[in-house]
């Protein structure tokens, strides 16, 4: 059996790393992120290290000397895990380019859809649609709806953006035509 | 001489049909027929594994490497019985997604980047589902999400970007922790092979045992999407090609519920955390369905009942019986077949009307009536109307349940009966509003090809014949939970009698 006193300097080294990779993994921006992502898996890799037990001489086959070898899996799966890293890390820099050249920054959005959701409007719609098959107010409905799948190319922020300040609209000019009496 | 092997070829094959494939970029006639064949080639080797592996586990150390140090490839029934389906309901998307490239003439697709990464994924799902050792399943995972990383961002537009980062993001803080859990396991048992650590996971403190448990679960439950950890999955499906989601749905939260089988039967038998189990697969298939109920757009509503059905074999699991287990397997079965249809079909909707907003679509029950048909059997199915696998399984989980009997069980059985009503519900609205009632815009309408149609139907046929020869499958499925719930087989196959594989580096040890 290995002698499994770890060493406190890896064990430190590796909880830092794993904190400061978590901290930046909560950021909004993918480059922090990809930051964050590559200090968290190498130090976990830095974890593995001291799974493996103490340092010894190197584990090839037909060496003479008598002094305990290394435990090479540990080193294996460090190697493994590293490449893997290596190669998410270049997708994900591609793509925070990509959103870079689509958006000017590279934040994660939100999820419009949500934003949908609570869009009392479309509520109504569905509603109305759900229950009412007459076609009476087919003009009105197709008025409220939206497609919230098709054109991608198009900016959807945009769109539901001006839909806000509409809804929100009425509801301004309205306060404001109280303060104004007031 | 045995059969073992045919084992690794569900990996390699793929992998190297992948290389040919995008040597042959520039032919996508010639690289699409390389993966129609190797994906073929995959699936006969699979069915064979099926038969073959019913008495005996098929075991395979890589390299020759014995077993607890090397790499060691095992098909038991359970797995067999997943990479069977698994690659026949690949096979069946890239069907579905050769007819639509030549339907548009491959207008728009990347074809040189597709194929390659499609049969990539393929080979990253056998690998989970084949794997005997732990670092293993985590290149397999990590094999299957780079490919996934590429086939949901695919095209890189801004809805898909947005989607793929958190996809993408989470994917990655899910692997993370699962290699900070092979991190405490090898620091705690110094071994990454199943059967090894099933050993050795028993000899230790359980305060520690419960750590690289609950881990484990943590990584597994991110990938299976189990419900705290579920929320990624409706946010990034919806918005990746029809039959991009489809596959994803179908295979790749299997894949997570697979591995928790494996942790929960294999390495800690004795269901330790199968009260959290219990209580996570209620919130997973309660909240997933309200989810559900609230969509406006289809793709949205069945990725919401993805998470909400991942929680009833959640449940099975959870029973840590051997009724439970076959009946999680057999739910598994059913639910990557109905769930790879359903989206297989809204790809042909949103292809007629160029949208999946429930809103917006209409009559499409006259215009497309095959379609209509091809979308209400397996909605219907996974409603759990009889008499479909969707009915069959949930029988089995109530079954199961009832037979344990605890106030838990019941609490369960009552949610899940709940979970059905809504998923009838949500999925009788959706057929309301898209196939009865009249559109209010005219649709673009462009009518599905043969072949798609034809794709899509295939899996729905697969699962009426499962349906229909649901007994010999559940005796399949059944025989497949009794080895999993008596791990001693397991083990007896990869270790030999000597603590060591059938590899040959015993001899070198020895010296």
């Amino acid at each position: 059996m290995t002698d499994m006193a770890a060493s406190l300097t890896l064990v430190a080294l590796a909880g830092c790393l794993v904190a400061i990779g978590v901290y930046l993994l909560l950021e909004r921006t993918l480059s922090r992120i990809i930051i964050g992502l590559a200090l968290l898996t190498n130090g976990i890799n830095v974890l593995i290290l001291v799974a493996g037990g103490k340092a010894g001489t190197p584990p090839l086959i037909g060496r003479d000397d008598p002094r305990p070898i290394s435990d090479p899996l540990p080193q294996a799966f460090i190697l493994t895990a590293i490449v893997i890293t290596l190669g998410v890390t270049a997708f994900l820099l591609a793509m925070a380019y990509r959103s870079w050249q689509l958006n000017d920054h590279d934040e994660v959005q939100d999820d419009l859809e949500d934003r949908r959701m609570a869009n009392r409007e479309l509520r109504e719609a569905m509603a109305h649609r759900r229950l009412d098959d007459d076609g009476a107010t087919v003009e009105d409905d197709a008025a409220l709806s939206r497609d919230e799948t098709a054109g991608s190319d198009g900016d959807p922020t945009d769109v539901d953006d001006t839909d806000a300040e509409q809804t929100e609209a009425p509801h301004q000019q309205r306060s404001e035509a109280e303060e104004n009496a007031q | 001489m045995t059969l073992s092997w045919i084992v690794p070829l569900p990996i390699l094959i793929p992998l190297l049909a992948a290389g040919a494939a995008l040597a042959f970029g520039r032919h996508p006639r010639l690289a699409r027929g390389i993966a129609l064949a190797a994906l073929s080639l995959s699936l006969a080797i699979a069915v064979v594994l099926i038969v073959v592996v019913d008495h005996n586990a098929l075991v395979v150390d890589v390299g020759s490497w014995a077993a607890p140090v090397g790499i060691t490839l095992v098909a038991d029934r359970f797995s067999a019985l997943m990479l069977a389906v698994s690659v026949a309901v690949t096979l069946a998307v890239l069907v579905y997604t050769t007819a639509q490239g030549v339907a548009d003439e491959d207008a728009g697709a990347p074809v040189a980047v597709f194929y390659p990464t499609f049969l990539i994924l393929s080979a990253g799902v056998s690998n989970a589902f084949l794997t005997g050792d732990l670092f293993n399943l985590y290149v397999g995972f990590e094999i299957l999400l780079v490919a996934s990383f590429v086939l949901i961002t695919l095209g890189g537009s801004r809805d898909r970007i947005r989607a793929g980062t958190i996809y993408i993001v989470v994917s990655l803080l899910s692997s993370a922790l699962f290699l900070l859990a092979i991190a405490l396991t090898y620091a705690a048992v110094g071994t990454v092979s199943f059967a090894h650590m099933s050993t050795r996971l028993a000899e230790i403190d359980p305060a520690m045992r419960t750590i690289i448990h609950l881990a484990l679960l943590s990584a597994f439950g991110i990938k299976a999407a189990v419900f705290p950890l579920s929320a990624w999955l409706p946010d990034s499906y919806p918005t990746a090609p029809a039959p991009v989601t489809a596959v994803f749905a179908g295979l790749l939260t299997k894949v997570g519920v697979y591995a928790i089988i494996r942790t929960e039967t294999l390495l800690f038998p004795g269901g330790e955390l199968s009260a959290l189990l219990g209580w996570l697969a209620l919130a997973t298939m309660v909240v997933g369905i309200l989810g559900a109920v609230a969509q406006n757009d289809l793709k949205r509503m069945l990725s919401f009942t993805l998470v909400s059905h991942i929680g009833f074999m959640i449940w099975g699991i959870s029973t840590n019986t051997e009724a439970g287990i076959n009946a999680a397997i057999f739910y598994a079965v059913h639910h990557i077949i109905v769930q790879t249809s359903l989206f297989l079909v809204a790809g042909l909707i949103e292809r007629y009307g160029g949208t999946t907003s429930l809103v917006r679509l209409g009559s499409l029950a006259h215009a497309i009536p095959l379609t209509a048909v091809l979308y209400l059997i397996p909605a219907l199915n996974l409603a759990g109307v009889p008499p479909f696998t969707g009915f069959i399984g949930k029988v089995g989980l109530i079954q199961a349940a009832a037979e344990r009997g605890q106030t838990l069980d019941y609490i369960l059985i009552t949610g899940a009966l709940i979970a059905s009503i809504l998923t009838l519900y949500a999925v009788v609205k959706s057929w309301n509003m898209a196939f009865w009632q009249e559109a209010e815009s005219p649709l673009p309408a462009v009518t599905p090809t043969a072949p798609m149609l034809g794709a899509a139907a295939s899996l729905v046929v697969l699962a009426l014949v499962v349906s229909a020869g649901a007994g010999q499958v559940l005796r399949y499925t059944e025989s497949a939970a009794a080895r999993l719930m008596n791990p001693t087989h397991y083990m007896d196959a990869v270790i030999l009698d000597d603590g060591r594989g059938h590899g040959q580096s015993d001899a070198e040890v020895t010296k």
